[in-house]
């Protein structure tokens, strides 16, 4: 006899109709976007064979290149200050004694992602616009990395500060105990036993900032079109398959990464 | 405790061949002064350690035995530095460390959870303590090899501390420890995590270790077997103080308390009334109008309603009621294969059990029912202080 408190859930009526349905409505669009990049025909809608010729296209198209080459340089640096940024917000907050203000930085910390992003983009834009009227400084893609690095500490922050407080504070004790100054009890043992979580938090703050529409459209200037921006332009004129072919890499990029950071933290908890 | 298991170093106290070695004022490795550790703050303030003063000898196998949070392990902190006291001082040979942290004091620890670097192999994590002090690769190389002969894990120098056994965790966390010559060795329950036989093996080969290093060990422990059979001297803790500090016989034949008496061994308590008393040796009426010799702790004066505790194994049963120190009925008999216990009820109402050593010739048949004698060994009755 089964444990009443443990039924199976999959022994429920109108579960395996529910489960289907769900993850039909969620991948289905994804996978008709996907089918259609390689459609040969010029029309999104209209099926004629089979071919890689838009993503010929696509890899072909100038404006494609600027917008990639934007973007994977906002994520690149923004994942690398953010992750850094994180990485000491996440020790300083798990290895020193508890003190008063403590949950507030945490909530502080973790804000951008309670805040709607529009708010965040809203204020961010009035932000810049201010420093610019004031004192006449314009960072140029220097406004999009500082707005993406701020929104990312908090994906950054997660992992890194779970993989922080799993730890066992005994080894840093017998670290110390063998003659390990602080810095090289740090240095030898918390921060390689860190890396996965570190790498793991990049990971995070990377697609986070990849493919981050909001905030971007509205405090990016001419010519910092990233590649969410450039997707979201194409769709106002006539669309060709091109986009889809351009999705398609996008979300492959996506899913290398996410696949990353959940292999590393599946490595971490064996 | 055979001979050739003890040392020939002046400076101990203990036991040669059954016969007690008299104290000599030896060199004190750790002394614990007058140091008090309060956890919290007001209202939820919990003394760990209350005023304990204990002095370790050099080169001594001293261990603190209590029943958890009874503040042994938050002294061994103490000692180690992962803690401060409250008050009081600790001395390391004469100096006090009390305010150092951990990684300026030569004292090395094995932790219960051994706490090895996952990260690196079975070397790196031994020689770990040497590279913090900046010795010479060389000289790392060849005292990382030294230390695995030592604990016998030569073959296993290249693995990840999470490629080996629990036992073996055990023994690189040892040699971990004593790779850099500590001064002192504090152990926390090391022992605590391997089965039965593992533990047993362990117990001889901490035994060996010290005897090799020739390093003072103080080892904190709640089993009291473990502590009987490896320690030089043990102090007994409860509720964060130290009750009775001597070697093993003179904790398990001469307990000083009751707690002490109760924790260690199996022990009869029989209520008394002091009548009179000699040089260390008191009368006492029993509850059954029977009067026992017992003995009692130095600086102590025992008057009135006194408690006396008899070892099981320092009495033993006769057929003839009229002619033991106490007598009464046979009321069960369990037997233990290698020895059998006689349950007695008392004629003056108490229960008292008697530890008989089995053998193939001489069994001695009493049947439950029966009216028997009790006769208490010389010495083997003492009243505790309480």
């Amino acid at each position: 006899m089964a444990d009443p408190r443990n039924v199976d859930i999959k022994d429920q009526p109108g579960f395996r109709t529910i489960a289907i349905t769900c993850v039909a409505v969620l991948y289905v669009p994804i996978l008709i976007l996907m089918i259609f990049s390689f459609n040969t025909g010029s029309l999104v809608t209209h099926w004629e064979g089979v071919g890689l010729t838009w993503y010929g296209s696509a890899l072909l198209n100038e404006e494609f290149h600027n917008a990639a080459k934007n973007t994977l340089i906002i994520s690149t640096t923004a994942t690398v200050i953010s992750t850094i940024c994180a990485t000491l917000a996440a020790i300083g907050m798990t290895r020193v004694k508890p003190w008063r203000g403590l949950p507030a930085a945490f909530m502080v910390i973790n804000l951008p992602l309670m805040v709607p992003e529009i708010i965040t983009a809203v204020a961010t834009l009035s932000f810049f616009a201010l420093i610019a009227g004031a004192f006449g400084l314009n960072f140029g893609i220097g406004n999009l990395i500082l707005a993406h690095t701020v929104f990312c500490i908090p994906f950054a922050y997660m992992p890194i500060r779970a993989r922080l407080e799993d730890m066992d504070l005994t080894l840093e004790s017998a670290a110390a105990d063998l003659y390990a100054t602080p810095w090289h009890a740090f240095r030898r043992i918390t921060l390689p036993l860190l890396v996965p979580g570190i790498m793991s938090g990049a990971a995070l703050a990377f697609i986070v900032s990849f493919d981050d529409f909001t905030i971007t459209q509205l405090v990016a200037g001419p010519g910092q079109t990233t590649l969410p921006l450039y997707i979201w332009n194409q769709i106002r004129r006539p669309m060709t398959p091109e986009i889809n072919a351009i999705s398609t890499i996008l979300l492959l990029v996506s899913i290398l990464f996410v696949s990353v950071s959940f292999l590393i933290a599946r490595r971490r908890a064996k | 405790m055979t001979i050739k298991q003890e040392r020939n170093l002046p400076q101990r106290a203990g036991f040669l061949n059954g016969v007690i070695v008299p104290e000599q004022p030896g060199k004190n490795a750790i002394e614990v002064r007058g140091v008090r550790k309060v956890f919290g703050t007001g209202e939820a303030q919990v003394a760990a350690l209350d005023t304990v003063s204990v002095s370790i000898r050099e080169n001594e196998f001293f261990t603190l035995l209590g029943p958890s949070g009874c503040g042994k392990t938050t002294l061994l902190r103490l000692i180690a530095g992962f803690d401060f006291p409250s008050a009081g001082e600790i001395l390391l040979y004469g100096e006090d460390i009390a305010p150092l942290p951990p990684f300026k004091r030569p004292v090395n620890t094995v932790f219960q959870s051994y706490a090895l670097f996952p990260h690196m192999t079975v070397a790196d994590n031994i020689g770990f303590g040497l590279e913090m002090l900046g010795k010479p690769k060389a000289e790392i190389k060849a005292r990382v090899a030294q230390m695995l002969k030592l604990v016998k894990m030569e073959a296993l120098a290249g693995r990840r501390t999470s490629q080996i056994s629990g036992g073996q965790q055990q023994r690189v966390a040892l040699a971990r420890a004593l790779a850099p010559q500590p001064k002192v060795l504090l152990l926390d329950e090391p022992l605590s995590a391997l089965d039965y036989k593992l533990r047993k093996e362990m117990q001889i080969e901490l035994k060996r270790l010290q005897h090799e290093t020739g390093i003072t060990f103080i080892f904190v422990t709640h089993d009291q077997e473990e502590a009987l059979t490896m320690s030089d001297r043990i102090a007994v803790m409860s509720a964060g103080k130290i009750l009775q500090v001597g070697s093993p016989r003179d904790i398990y034949d001469r307990p000083a308390e009751r707690f002490v008496a109760d924790f260690i061994g199996e022990t009869n308590f029989l209520k008394g009334t002091v009548v009179s008393k000699k040089s260390g040796v008191a009368t006492v009426k029993l509850a059954s109008d029977a009067t026992v010799a017992a003995g009692f702790p130095d600086n102590f004066d025992p008057t009135g309603a006194v408690t006396v505790v008899v070892r099981p194994e320092h009495a033993d049963l006769i057929a003839d009621a009229s002619k033991g120190t106490v007598a009464g009925t046979l009321a069960n008999v369990v037997y233990f294969g290698t020895d059998t216990h006689y349950h007695v009820k008392l004629d003056g109402g108490d229960n008292f059990i008697v530890r008989h050593q089995n053998s193939r010739s001489g069994a001695v048949t009493f049947e439950p029912g029966a009216k028997v004698g009790i006769v208490f060994e010389d010495d083997g009755a003492r009243i505790l202080k309480d």
